[in-house]
Protein backbone atom coordinates (compact mmCIF):
# COMPACT_ATOMS: atom_id res chain seq x y z
CA UNK A 1 0.00 0.00 0.00
CA UNK A 2 1.74 3.05 -1.42
CA UNK A 3 1.67 6.57 -0.23
CA UNK A 4 -1.64 6.40 1.68
CA UNK A 5 -1.23 7.56 5.25
CA UNK A 6 -2.10 4.73 7.59
CA UNK A 7 -5.21 5.78 9.57
CA UNK A 8 -5.87 5.00 13.21
CA UNK A 9 -7.07 1.47 14.06
CA UNK A 10 -10.63 2.55 14.91
CA UNK A 11 -10.85 4.34 11.54
CA UNK A 12 -9.42 1.46 9.52
CA UNK A 13 -12.52 -0.67 9.97
CA UNK A 14 -14.58 1.96 8.20
CA UNK A 15 -12.39 2.75 5.21
CA UNK A 16 -12.72 0.63 2.09
CA UNK A 17 -9.47 0.44 0.13
CA UNK A 18 -8.74 -0.41 -3.50
CA UNK A 19 -6.07 -2.93 -4.38
CA UNK A 20 -3.57 -0.17 -5.14
CA UNK A 21 -4.05 1.27 -1.67
CA UNK A 22 -6.11 4.30 -2.68
CA UNK A 23 -9.22 5.01 -0.67
CA UNK A 24 -12.48 3.87 -2.26
CA UNK A 25 -15.13 4.86 0.25
CA UNK A 26 -15.84 5.42 3.89
CA UNK A 27 -18.52 3.57 5.80
CA UNK A 28 -20.76 5.10 8.39
CA UNK A 29 -20.73 8.55 9.91
CA UNK A 30 -17.19 9.83 9.61
CA UNK A 31 -17.93 13.48 9.99
CA UNK A 32 -19.94 14.25 13.03
CA UNK A 33 -20.12 17.72 14.44
CA UNK A 34 -20.04 16.22 17.89
CA UNK A 35 -16.71 14.52 17.08
CA UNK A 36 -15.08 17.89 17.04
CA UNK A 37 -16.03 18.38 20.63
CA UNK A 38 -12.85 17.57 22.48
CA UNK A 39 -14.28 16.10 25.63
CA UNK A 40 -12.33 13.70 27.76
CA UNK A 41 -15.28 12.54 29.79
CA UNK A 42 -19.03 12.30 29.67
CA UNK A 43 -21.57 12.18 32.50
CA UNK A 44 -24.21 9.49 32.87
CA UNK A 45 -27.28 10.08 35.04
CA UNK A 46 -28.32 6.57 35.92
CA UNK A 47 -31.63 5.45 37.47
CA UNK A 48 -31.10 3.64 40.77
CA UNK A 49 -33.64 1.70 42.80
CA UNK A 50 -33.40 -1.15 45.21
CA UNK A 51 -36.38 -3.06 46.62
CA UNK A 52 -34.79 -3.25 50.08
CA UNK A 53 -34.22 0.51 50.23
CA UNK A 54 -36.51 3.36 51.28
CA UNK A 55 -38.80 2.99 48.24
CA UNK A 56 -37.99 6.03 46.11
CA UNK A 57 -35.85 5.80 42.98
CA UNK A 58 -33.07 8.34 42.42
CA UNK A 59 -30.42 9.23 39.85
CA UNK A 60 -26.69 8.71 40.42
CA UNK A 61 -24.28 10.72 38.28
CA UNK A 62 -21.12 9.02 37.02
CA UNK A 63 -18.33 10.62 35.01
CA UNK A 64 -16.84 8.12 32.55
CA UNK A 65 -14.07 8.52 29.93
CA UNK A 66 -15.33 9.67 26.58
CA UNK A 67 -14.08 7.38 23.82
CA UNK A 68 -15.22 7.83 20.22
CA UNK A 69 -15.99 4.18 19.71
CA UNK A 70 -17.59 3.47 23.08
CA UNK A 71 -21.25 2.59 23.35
CA UNK A 72 -23.45 3.31 26.39
CA UNK A 73 -22.96 -0.31 27.48
CA UNK A 74 -19.18 0.25 27.56
CA UNK A 75 -19.75 3.29 29.75
CA UNK A 76 -22.01 1.30 32.11
CA UNK A 77 -19.44 -1.48 32.35
CA UNK A 78 -16.77 1.13 33.13
CA UNK A 79 -19.01 2.37 35.96
CA UNK A 80 -19.49 -1.13 37.33
CA UNK A 81 -15.80 -2.03 37.04
CA UNK A 82 -14.33 1.19 38.37
CA UNK A 83 -16.85 3.47 40.03
CA UNK A 84 -19.80 1.60 41.52
CA UNK A 85 -19.96 -2.17 41.59
CA UNK A 86 -23.52 -2.07 42.98
CA UNK A 87 -25.04 -0.91 39.68
CA UNK A 88 -27.18 -3.71 38.21
CA UNK A 89 -27.98 -4.13 34.53
CA UNK A 90 -28.39 -6.89 31.93
CA UNK A 91 -26.16 -7.41 28.90
CA UNK A 92 -24.64 -10.29 26.99
CA UNK A 93 -23.51 -10.38 23.36
CA UNK A 94 -22.72 -6.64 23.06
CA UNK A 95 -23.35 -6.88 19.31
CA UNK A 96 -27.09 -6.45 18.90
CA UNK A 97 -28.28 -10.05 18.59
CA UNK A 98 -29.20 -11.22 22.08
CA UNK A 99 -31.70 -8.52 23.03
CA UNK A 100 -30.51 -8.29 26.66
CA UNK A 101 -29.25 -4.71 26.98
CA UNK A 102 -32.33 -2.68 26.16
CA UNK A 103 -32.69 0.51 28.24
CA UNK A 104 -34.09 4.03 27.96
CA UNK A 105 -31.32 6.44 26.93
CA UNK A 106 -32.42 10.08 27.00
CA UNK A 107 -36.02 8.89 26.90
CA UNK A 108 -35.73 6.55 23.92
CA UNK A 109 -35.68 2.74 24.12
CA UNK A 110 -32.41 1.55 22.55
CA UNK A 111 -29.98 -1.36 22.69
CA UNK A 112 -27.19 0.11 24.79
CA UNK A 113 -24.64 -1.99 22.87
CA UNK A 114 -25.65 -0.14 19.72
CA UNK A 115 -25.98 3.38 21.12
CA UNK A 116 -22.74 5.30 20.73
CA UNK A 117 -21.71 7.73 23.47
CA UNK A 118 -20.70 10.25 20.83
CA UNK A 119 -24.33 10.45 19.68
CA UNK A 120 -25.23 11.83 23.10
CA UNK A 121 -22.12 13.97 23.63
CA UNK A 122 -21.54 16.29 25.39
CA UNK A 123 -24.17 14.79 27.72
CA UNK A 124 -25.20 14.34 30.45
CA UNK A 125 -26.89 11.16 29.29
CA UNK A 126 -29.92 9.89 31.16
CA UNK A 127 -30.07 6.08 31.44
CA UNK A 128 -33.23 4.46 32.78
CA UNK A 129 -34.73 0.97 32.81
CA UNK A 130 -36.96 -0.04 29.88
CA UNK A 131 -40.31 1.79 30.20
CA UNK A 132 -43.62 0.00 30.81
CA UNK A 133 -42.04 -2.86 32.77
CA UNK A 134 -41.85 -3.29 36.55
CA UNK A 135 -38.35 -2.64 37.84
CA UNK A 136 -36.59 -5.39 39.80
CA UNK A 137 -33.51 -3.33 40.63
CA UNK A 138 -31.68 -0.38 39.04
CA UNK A 139 -31.79 -0.99 35.27
CA UNK A 140 -33.13 -4.56 35.46
CA UNK A 141 -36.80 -5.07 34.58
CA UNK A 142 -39.30 -7.88 35.13
CA UNK A 143 -40.01 -9.54 31.78
CA UNK A 144 -42.32 -12.34 32.96
CA UNK A 145 -45.38 -10.78 31.31
CA UNK A 146 -43.55 -10.48 27.99
CA UNK A 147 -42.36 -14.09 28.04
CA UNK A 148 -45.81 -15.37 28.94
CA UNK A 149 -47.34 -13.47 26.03
CA UNK A 150 -44.79 -14.85 23.57
CA UNK A 151 -45.91 -18.33 24.57
CA UNK A 152 -49.60 -17.47 24.36
CA UNK A 153 -49.56 -17.04 20.57
CA UNK A 154 -48.50 -20.69 20.05
CA UNK A 155 -45.13 -19.82 18.47
CA UNK A 156 -44.44 -23.17 16.82
CA UNK A 157 -45.26 -24.83 13.50
CA UNK A 158 -48.73 -26.38 13.60
CA UNK A 159 -48.71 -28.48 10.43
CA UNK A 160 -51.76 -29.69 8.53
CA UNK A 161 -50.84 -33.23 9.59
CA UNK A 162 -47.77 -34.57 11.26
CA UNK A 163 -45.32 -35.80 8.66
CA UNK A 164 -43.34 -38.92 9.61
CA UNK A 165 -39.57 -38.68 9.09
CA UNK A 166 -39.79 -41.24 6.30
CA UNK A 167 -41.73 -38.74 4.17
CA UNK A 168 -38.79 -36.37 4.17
CA UNK A 169 -38.31 -32.66 4.87
CA UNK A 170 -40.77 -29.79 4.61
CA UNK A 171 -39.72 -27.97 1.43
CA UNK A 172 -39.88 -24.21 1.27
CA UNK A 173 -38.91 -21.93 -1.60
CA UNK A 174 -37.01 -18.65 -1.09
CA UNK A 175 -40.21 -16.81 -2.03
CA UNK A 176 -42.17 -18.64 0.66
CA UNK A 177 -39.43 -17.78 3.14
CA UNK A 178 -39.53 -14.11 2.19
CA UNK A 179 -43.23 -14.06 3.12
CA UNK A 180 -42.46 -14.24 6.81
CA UNK A 181 -38.71 -13.75 7.11
CA UNK A 182 -38.69 -10.26 8.56
CA UNK A 183 -41.15 -11.26 11.30
CA UNK A 184 -38.75 -14.04 12.31
CA UNK A 185 -35.89 -11.61 13.00
CA UNK A 186 -37.14 -10.60 16.45
CA UNK A 187 -34.48 -10.84 19.18
CA UNK A 188 -36.99 -10.35 22.00
CA UNK A 189 -35.35 -7.13 23.15
CA UNK A 190 -38.69 -5.59 24.26
CA UNK A 191 -37.88 -2.12 22.90
CA UNK A 192 -41.24 -2.23 21.06
CA UNK A 193 -43.11 -2.80 24.32
CA UNK A 194 -41.36 0.20 25.82
CA UNK A 195 -42.22 2.33 22.83
CA UNK A 196 -45.87 1.26 22.76
CA UNK A 197 -48.07 3.69 24.72
CA UNK A 198 -50.97 1.21 24.64
CA UNK A 199 -48.92 -1.42 26.48
CA UNK A 200 -47.98 1.20 29.04
CA UNK A 201 -51.61 2.17 29.64
CA UNK A 202 -53.18 -1.29 29.25
CA UNK A 203 -50.78 -4.01 30.41
CA UNK A 204 -53.26 -6.67 29.20
CA UNK A 205 -52.30 -5.84 25.61
CA UNK A 206 -50.58 -8.84 24.04
CA UNK A 207 -48.09 -6.45 22.45
CA UNK A 208 -46.14 -5.90 19.22
CA UNK A 209 -43.48 -8.64 19.43
CA UNK A 210 -45.91 -11.41 20.40
CA UNK A 211 -48.40 -10.43 17.70
CA UNK A 212 -45.64 -10.23 15.08
CA UNK A 213 -44.45 -13.65 16.22
CA UNK A 214 -47.96 -15.05 15.72
CA UNK A 215 -48.02 -13.57 12.24
CA UNK A 216 -44.59 -15.09 11.54
CA UNK A 217 -46.08 -18.54 11.99
CA UNK A 218 -49.37 -17.72 10.27
CA UNK A 219 -47.44 -16.77 7.13
CA UNK A 220 -45.08 -19.74 7.24
CA UNK A 221 -45.95 -22.11 4.38
CA UNK A 222 -45.31 -25.11 6.63
CA UNK A 223 -47.90 -23.91 9.14
CA UNK A 224 -51.66 -24.50 9.16
CA UNK A 225 -52.40 -23.08 12.62
CA UNK A 226 -53.92 -19.69 11.78
CA UNK A 227 -57.25 -20.86 13.20
CA UNK A 228 -55.60 -22.10 16.40
CA UNK A 229 -53.98 -18.74 17.04
CA UNK A 230 -57.00 -16.65 16.20
CA UNK A 231 -58.60 -16.52 19.63
CA UNK A 232 -55.43 -14.95 21.06
CA UNK A 233 -54.38 -12.75 18.13
CA UNK A 234 -57.86 -11.53 17.18
CA UNK A 235 -59.03 -10.97 20.75
CA UNK A 236 -59.76 -7.60 22.34
CA UNK A 237 -56.40 -7.77 24.13
CA UNK A 238 -54.70 -8.83 20.92
CA UNK A 239 -54.57 -6.80 17.72
CA UNK A 240 -57.68 -4.81 18.59
CA UNK A 241 -55.98 -2.84 21.36
CA UNK A 242 -53.51 -1.52 18.80
CA UNK A 243 -54.15 1.95 17.36
CA UNK A 244 -51.22 1.99 14.92
CA UNK A 245 -49.09 4.49 16.77
CA UNK A 246 -46.28 2.86 14.83
CA UNK A 247 -43.56 3.60 17.37
CA UNK A 248 -42.83 -0.12 17.77
CA UNK A 249 -41.61 -0.34 14.19
CA UNK A 250 -39.62 2.89 14.62
CA UNK A 251 -37.56 1.55 17.52
CA UNK A 252 -37.11 -2.05 16.39
CA UNK A 253 -33.39 -2.68 15.87
CA UNK A 254 -34.03 -5.66 13.58
CA UNK A 255 -36.54 -4.30 11.06
CA UNK A 256 -39.31 -6.66 12.19
CA UNK A 257 -42.04 -4.08 11.53
CA UNK A 258 -44.54 -5.30 14.15
CA UNK A 259 -46.92 -2.45 13.25
CA UNK A 260 -47.17 -3.86 9.73
CA UNK A 261 -47.69 -7.39 11.04
CA UNK A 262 -50.54 -6.18 13.26
CA UNK A 263 -52.16 -4.18 10.44
CA UNK A 264 -52.13 -7.25 8.18
CA UNK A 265 -53.62 -9.31 10.99
CA UNK A 266 -56.39 -6.73 11.37
CA UNK A 267 -57.22 -7.04 7.67
CA UNK A 268 -57.15 -10.85 7.65
CA UNK A 269 -59.13 -11.07 10.90
CA UNK A 270 -61.72 -8.62 9.57
CA UNK A 271 -62.09 -10.61 6.35
CA UNK A 272 -62.52 -13.79 8.37
CA UNK A 273 -65.04 -12.22 10.75
CA UNK A 274 -67.20 -10.82 7.95
CA UNK A 275 -67.06 -14.11 6.03
CA UNK A 276 -68.26 -16.03 9.12
CA UNK A 277 -70.90 -13.38 9.73
CA UNK A 278 -72.28 -13.28 6.19
CA UNK A 279 -71.74 -16.92 5.29
CA UNK A 280 -71.91 -18.93 8.53
CA UNK A 281 -72.53 -22.09 6.56
CA UNK A 282 -69.03 -21.97 5.02
CA UNK A 283 -66.79 -24.74 6.31
CA UNK A 284 -63.89 -24.25 8.68
CA UNK A 285 -61.15 -23.52 6.18
CA UNK A 286 -57.64 -22.33 6.87
CA UNK A 287 -58.54 -18.63 6.54
CA UNK B 1 -53.56 -14.63 32.95
CA UNK B 2 -57.17 -13.49 32.96
CA UNK B 3 -60.13 -15.06 31.20
CA UNK B 4 -59.78 -17.37 28.17
CA UNK B 5 -59.27 -15.10 25.17
CA UNK B 6 -62.05 -15.07 22.62
CA UNK B 7 -62.36 -13.74 19.10
CA UNK B 8 -63.41 -10.13 19.24
CA UNK B 9 -66.35 -8.55 17.39
CA UNK B 10 -64.28 -5.45 16.83
CA UNK B 11 -64.02 -6.18 13.06
CA UNK B 12 -67.57 -4.91 12.63
CA UNK B 13 -66.60 -1.42 13.82
CA UNK B 14 -63.12 -1.55 12.35
CA UNK B 15 -64.49 -2.23 8.85
CA UNK B 16 -66.67 0.88 9.18
CA UNK B 17 -63.67 2.83 10.47
CA UNK B 18 -61.52 1.67 7.57
CA UNK B 19 -64.12 2.38 4.90
CA UNK B 20 -64.79 5.76 6.51
CA UNK B 21 -61.09 6.52 6.52
CA UNK B 22 -60.77 5.83 2.80
CA UNK B 23 -63.91 7.76 1.89
CA UNK B 24 -63.07 10.77 4.05
CA UNK B 25 -59.48 10.86 2.83
CA UNK B 26 -60.63 10.88 -0.80
CA UNK B 27 -63.71 13.13 -0.69
CA UNK B 28 -63.54 15.56 2.23
CA UNK B 29 -60.43 17.64 1.32
CA UNK B 30 -61.82 18.79 -2.03
CA UNK B 31 -65.20 19.59 -0.44
CA UNK B 32 -63.54 21.78 2.19
CA UNK B 33 -61.44 23.54 -0.43
CA UNK B 34 -64.53 24.25 -2.55
CA UNK B 35 -67.12 25.17 0.08
CA UNK B 36 -64.76 26.44 2.75
CA UNK B 37 -62.25 28.43 0.77
CA UNK B 38 -62.76 28.67 -3.00
CA UNK B 39 -66.36 29.88 -2.96
CA UNK B 40 -66.23 32.22 0.09
CA UNK B 41 -62.97 33.79 -1.11
CA UNK B 42 -64.39 34.27 -4.58
CA UNK B 43 -61.99 31.99 -6.48
CA UNK B 44 -64.94 30.18 -8.08
CA UNK B 45 -68.64 30.81 -8.51
CA UNK B 46 -70.95 29.02 -6.11
CA UNK B 47 -73.13 26.43 -7.86
CA UNK B 48 -76.52 28.10 -8.31
CA UNK B 49 -79.57 26.80 -6.47
CA UNK B 50 -81.09 25.08 -9.51
CA UNK B 51 -77.97 23.02 -10.31
CA UNK B 52 -77.69 21.96 -6.65
CA UNK B 53 -81.33 20.86 -6.64
CA UNK B 54 -80.85 18.88 -9.84
CA UNK B 55 -77.64 17.32 -8.55
CA UNK B 56 -79.17 16.28 -5.24
CA UNK B 57 -82.31 14.95 -6.90
CA UNK B 58 -80.40 12.10 -8.49
CA UNK B 59 -80.68 8.86 -6.47
CA UNK B 60 -77.04 8.11 -7.22
CA UNK B 61 -75.87 11.36 -5.63
CA UNK B 62 -78.19 10.85 -2.68
CA UNK B 63 -76.87 7.35 -2.05
CA UNK B 64 -73.27 8.46 -2.43
CA UNK B 65 -73.80 11.43 -0.13
CA UNK B 66 -75.53 9.30 2.50
CA UNK B 67 -72.73 6.75 2.26
CA UNK B 68 -70.01 9.38 2.64
CA UNK B 69 -71.69 11.06 5.61
CA UNK B 70 -72.39 7.75 7.38
CA UNK B 71 -68.90 6.35 6.92
CA UNK B 72 -67.24 9.62 7.98
CA UNK B 73 -69.26 9.65 11.19
CA UNK B 74 -68.44 6.04 12.09
CA UNK B 75 -64.79 6.65 11.22
CA UNK B 76 -64.78 9.46 13.79
CA UNK B 77 -66.69 7.44 16.38
CA UNK B 78 -64.21 4.55 16.33
CA UNK B 79 -61.09 6.70 16.24
CA UNK B 80 -62.31 9.10 18.92
CA UNK B 81 -63.28 6.19 21.17
CA UNK B 82 -59.69 4.91 21.13
CA UNK B 83 -58.29 8.44 21.48
CA UNK B 84 -60.23 8.71 24.74
CA UNK B 85 -58.98 5.29 25.88
CA UNK B 86 -55.31 6.07 25.19
CA UNK B 87 -55.03 9.85 25.09
CA UNK B 88 -56.94 10.49 28.31
CA UNK B 89 -56.74 6.96 29.77
CA UNK B 90 -60.52 6.64 30.08
CA UNK B 91 -60.83 2.93 29.25
CA UNK B 92 -62.63 2.37 32.54
CA UNK B 93 -65.52 4.43 31.11
CA UNK B 94 -65.73 2.06 28.13
CA UNK B 95 -69.52 1.55 28.14
CA UNK B 96 -70.23 5.28 28.41
CA UNK B 97 -67.75 6.06 25.64
CA UNK B 98 -69.25 3.39 23.34
CA UNK B 99 -72.70 4.93 23.77
CA UNK B 100 -71.48 8.52 23.35
CA UNK B 101 -69.39 7.85 20.25
CA UNK B 102 -71.29 5.23 18.25
CA UNK B 103 -74.57 6.53 19.66
CA UNK B 104 -74.07 10.10 18.50
CA UNK B 105 -72.84 8.82 15.13
CA UNK B 106 -76.07 6.82 14.76
CA UNK B 107 -78.19 9.84 15.69
CA UNK B 108 -76.39 11.99 13.12
CA UNK B 109 -76.82 9.26 10.50
CA UNK B 110 -80.58 9.27 11.17
CA UNK B 111 -80.68 13.05 10.70
CA UNK B 112 -78.67 12.68 7.48
CA UNK B 113 -81.11 10.04 6.26
CA UNK B 114 -84.09 12.27 6.98
CA UNK B 115 -82.47 15.31 5.36
CA UNK B 116 -81.56 13.39 2.22
CA UNK B 117 -84.91 11.56 2.03
CA UNK B 118 -86.92 14.80 2.29
CA UNK B 119 -84.92 16.60 -0.39
CA UNK C 1 -40.96 12.67 34.35
CA UNK C 2 -39.14 12.49 37.66
CA UNK C 3 -40.29 9.50 39.72
CA UNK C 4 -42.20 10.58 42.82
CA UNK C 5 -44.34 8.76 45.33
CA UNK C 6 -47.39 9.88 43.31
CA UNK C 7 -46.45 8.12 40.09
CA UNK C 8 -44.63 5.07 41.42
CA UNK C 9 -45.83 2.16 43.48
CA UNK C 10 -44.13 -0.82 44.99
CA UNK C 11 -45.99 -3.96 44.00
CA UNK C 12 -44.70 -7.29 45.33
CA UNK C 13 -41.16 -5.99 45.45
CA UNK C 14 -41.21 -4.42 42.00
CA UNK C 15 -41.25 -0.71 41.18
CA UNK C 16 -44.15 0.18 38.91
CA UNK C 17 -44.14 3.61 37.26
CA UNK C 18 -47.48 4.91 36.06
CA UNK C 19 -47.84 6.39 32.57
CA UNK C 20 -48.62 10.13 32.89
CA UNK C 21 -51.97 11.30 31.45
CA UNK C 22 -50.24 13.56 28.96
CA UNK C 23 -47.65 11.01 27.82
CA UNK C 24 -48.18 12.24 24.28
CA UNK C 25 -46.79 15.71 24.97
CA UNK C 26 -43.34 14.41 25.79
CA UNK C 27 -42.33 12.95 22.43
CA UNK C 28 -42.97 14.49 19.00
CA UNK C 29 -43.86 11.12 17.44
CA UNK C 30 -46.54 10.63 20.08
CA UNK C 31 -47.85 14.18 19.58
CA UNK C 32 -48.05 13.57 15.83
CA UNK C 33 -50.02 10.41 16.55
CA UNK C 34 -52.58 12.20 18.74
CA UNK C 35 -52.95 14.99 16.17
CA UNK C 36 -53.57 12.36 13.51
CA UNK C 37 -56.24 10.75 15.66
CA UNK C 38 -57.86 14.12 16.41
CA UNK C 39 -58.18 14.76 12.67
CA UNK C 40 -61.22 12.48 12.86
CA UNK C 41 -63.03 15.32 14.68
CA UNK C 42 -62.63 17.54 11.60
CA UNK C 43 -63.94 14.68 9.45
CA UNK C 44 -67.05 14.26 11.61
CA UNK C 45 -67.55 18.03 11.75
CA UNK C 46 -67.59 18.21 7.96
CA UNK C 47 -70.00 15.29 7.72
CA UNK C 48 -72.34 17.35 9.90
CA UNK C 49 -71.76 20.42 7.69
CA UNK C 50 -72.83 18.31 4.71
CA UNK C 51 -76.04 17.37 6.54
CA UNK C 52 -76.75 21.07 7.08
CA UNK C 53 -75.96 21.79 3.42
CA UNK C 54 -78.50 19.21 2.29
CA UNK C 55 -81.03 20.67 4.74
CA UNK C 56 -80.37 24.17 3.37
CA UNK C 57 -80.94 23.04 -0.20
CA UNK C 58 -84.27 21.44 0.83
CA UNK C 59 -85.27 24.72 2.44
CA UNK C 60 -85.31 26.70 -0.80
CA UNK C 61 -83.14 29.26 -2.60
CA UNK C 62 -83.20 31.77 0.26
CA UNK C 63 -82.00 29.26 2.82
CA UNK C 64 -79.32 28.01 0.45
CA UNK C 65 -78.11 31.57 -0.12
CA UNK C 66 -78.04 32.22 3.62
CA UNK C 67 -76.06 29.03 4.21
CA UNK C 68 -73.47 29.92 1.58
CA UNK C 69 -73.13 33.42 3.04
CA UNK C 70 -72.34 31.94 6.46
CA UNK C 71 -69.19 30.46 4.98
CA UNK C 72 -67.97 33.91 4.02
CA UNK C 73 -67.67 35.09 7.60
CA UNK C 74 -63.98 35.30 8.63
CA UNK C 75 -64.66 33.05 11.63
CA UNK C 76 -65.89 30.24 9.38
CA UNK C 77 -63.11 30.73 6.87
CA UNK C 78 -60.62 30.43 9.74
CA UNK C 79 -62.36 27.30 11.00
CA UNK C 80 -62.30 25.82 7.53
CA UNK C 81 -58.56 26.43 7.23
CA UNK C 82 -58.00 24.55 10.47
CA UNK C 83 -60.36 21.77 9.38
CA UNK C 84 -58.59 21.50 6.02
CA UNK C 85 -55.21 21.22 7.75
CA UNK C 86 -56.47 18.37 9.90
CA UNK C 87 -58.22 16.58 7.01
CA UNK C 88 -55.08 16.85 4.87
CA UNK C 89 -53.13 15.35 7.78
CA UNK C 90 -55.65 12.50 7.81
CA UNK C 91 -55.43 11.91 4.05
CA UNK C 92 -51.65 12.00 3.88
CA UNK C 93 -51.10 9.74 6.89
CA UNK C 94 -53.84 7.37 5.72
CA UNK C 95 -52.45 6.90 2.22
CA UNK C 96 -48.86 6.63 3.48
CA UNK C 97 -49.90 3.84 5.86
CA UNK C 98 -51.89 1.92 3.22
CA UNK C 99 -49.00 -0.44 2.27
CA UNK C 100 -48.74 -1.60 5.88
CA UNK C 101 -52.18 -3.16 5.65
CA UNK C 102 -51.90 -4.76 2.26
CA UNK C 103 -49.04 -6.79 0.93
CA UNK C 104 -49.96 -7.62 -2.63
CA UNK C 105 -48.14 -10.31 -4.48
CA UNK C 106 -48.39 -11.02 -8.20
CA UNK C 107 -46.82 -14.43 -8.74
CA UNK C 108 -43.36 -14.09 -7.21
CA UNK C 109 -43.25 -10.31 -7.32
CA UNK C 110 -44.30 -8.28 -4.30
CA UNK C 111 -45.79 -4.91 -5.23
CA UNK C 112 -43.41 -2.25 -3.80
CA UNK C 113 -45.06 -0.13 -1.08
CA UNK C 114 -44.33 3.02 -3.15
CA UNK C 115 -46.66 1.75 -5.90
CA UNK C 116 -49.49 1.24 -3.44
CA UNK C 117 -49.01 4.72 -2.01
CA UNK C 118 -48.85 6.23 -5.51
CA UNK C 119 -52.06 4.44 -6.54
CA UNK C 120 -53.82 5.91 -3.51
CA UNK C 121 -52.66 9.43 -4.30
CA UNK C 122 -53.70 8.96 -7.93
CA UNK C 123 -57.18 7.92 -6.79
CA UNK C 124 -57.27 10.99 -4.56
CA UNK C 125 -56.50 13.28 -7.49
CA UNK C 126 -59.09 11.61 -9.74
CA UNK C 127 -61.83 11.76 -7.11
CA UNK C 128 -61.07 15.39 -6.24
CA UNK C 129 -61.11 16.41 -9.90
CA UNK C 130 -64.38 14.56 -10.49
CA UNK C 131 -66.09 16.16 -7.47
CA UNK C 132 -64.85 19.63 -8.41
CA UNK C 133 -66.04 19.15 -11.99
CA UNK C 134 -69.48 17.93 -10.94
CA UNK C 135 -69.99 20.80 -8.51
CA UNK C 136 -68.49 23.69 -10.43
CA UNK C 137 -69.07 22.90 -14.08
CA UNK C 138 -72.18 24.87 -15.28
Amino acid sequence: MSNVERPAPSERARILVNLDGSERARRGRTSNVKDSVTTNSIKLEVFRWRPEGDGQPLFDTYEVPFKRDWVILDALNYVKDNLDETLSFRWSCRMGVCGSCGMMVDGDPVLTCAAFCRTYAPGPVRVEPLANFPVIRDLVIDMDDFVEKLGRVKPWIIPEHEKPLSEGEYLQSPEQLSDFKKYSMCINCMLCYSACPVYGIEPEFVGPAALALGQRFNLDSRDAGEGDRRNVLASDDGIWDCTLVGECTEVCPKGVDPAGAIQRLKVSSTNHWWKSFLMPWAGKGKV
Amino acid sequence: MSKTPKISNEPFWWALFGAGGVVSALFIPVLIVIFGLAIPLGWVEAPDYQSMRVLLASPVTRLLLFGIITLCLFHWAHRFRFTLYDGLQLKHLESLILVLTYGSAMVAVIFAGIAIWTL
Amino acid sequence: MAPTSRNTSNRSGRLVQRVPIFWWIKKWNYTKFILRELSSVAVAAYAVVLIFLVHAVSGGPAEYQEFMELFQRPFWIGLNVVALAFVLLHSVTWFNLAPKAMVIRVGNWIVPPKFIVAANYAAWIVVSAAVAWILLEP
